[in-house]
């Protein structure tokens, strides 16, 4: 295991860190805005879609989280399962590929085209 | 391997620790199942909608508050690592800590009270 990887890991960590800060705060805040008087798909599409700033920011927001998770999984993974080397890193690769395919579908679905 | 004394354990840091690591994670866990499910349920404004219906089942809203909680307990913890990392510091540590908690719990509270 290189000393290099690891610092740059924990350098994508921190940095990633400072960007969902920002996007988590923002997603607490819609959340709980959004949720008073319920919530209906029509009302919540027709809000959504063709959205270019929602787009922009919730795609930032899955990219640092599909790099955010698997580094913070990895620490975990070996200090509490003792699963470190190669096999670890291959499936945390496949985890965070798996985590930006599916939010950036997510995100095109709900931000993307017209209703 | 080397393991903390019960004097590290009994620091409230150590605590701070377990829920940053725990409340991690529950999310990486969490995050491809609502990254799936809304992309799922955007093939059309019924299928979203059958997935709102499912939301509003009191359990449901259980889980989802503690989600919210865990989210905003996450995001307090990692201010309250990279405040560690990268400010100068040295007798704040318990008061870091608490403050955590305690903005954790306000998004709580604001997100029951606006369900």
């Amino acid at each position: 295991m290189s000393a290099r990887r690891e610092t740059l890991l924990w350098l994508a960590q921190r940095a990633s860190a400072a960007v969902l800060a920002l996007c988590v705060l923002v997603h607490l805040a819609t959340i709980i805005i959004a949720v008073q008087g319920g919530l209906s798909a029509a009302e919540i599409l027709q809000r959504t879609r063709g959205n270019v700033l929602g787009l922009v920011f919730y795609a930032t927001f899955v990219a640092a989280a599909a790099v955010h998770a698997p580094i913070g999984l990895r620490a975990t993974l070996g200090e509490w399962l003792g699963w470190r080397g190669a096999s670890r890193d291959v499936a945390l690769v496949l985890f965070a590929l798996a985590l930006a395919v599916l939010g950036l579908r997510a995100v095109m679905g709900v931000f993307g085209g017209a209703a | 391997m080397r393991r903390n004394d019960h004097r590290a354990r009994r620091h409230p840091a150590y605590g701070a620790f377990l829920v940053h690591r725990i409340s991690g994670i529950l999310l990486a866990l969490f995050l491809p199942l609502h990254l799936w499910a809304l992309s799922q349920s955007l093939q059309g404004a019924a299928q979203f909608d059958q997935l709102l219906a499912w939301t509003a089942a009191p359990s449901v809203k259980v889980a989802e508050w503690g989600i919210v909680v865990l989210l905003a307990a996450h995001l307090t913890g990692g201010l309250r690592l990279l405040a560690l990392e990268l400010l100068p510091w040295r007798d704040w540590q318990k008061s870091l800590a608490a403050l955590a908690a305690a903005i954790a719990l306000a998004f709580g509270l604001a997100f029951a009270l606006a369900l």
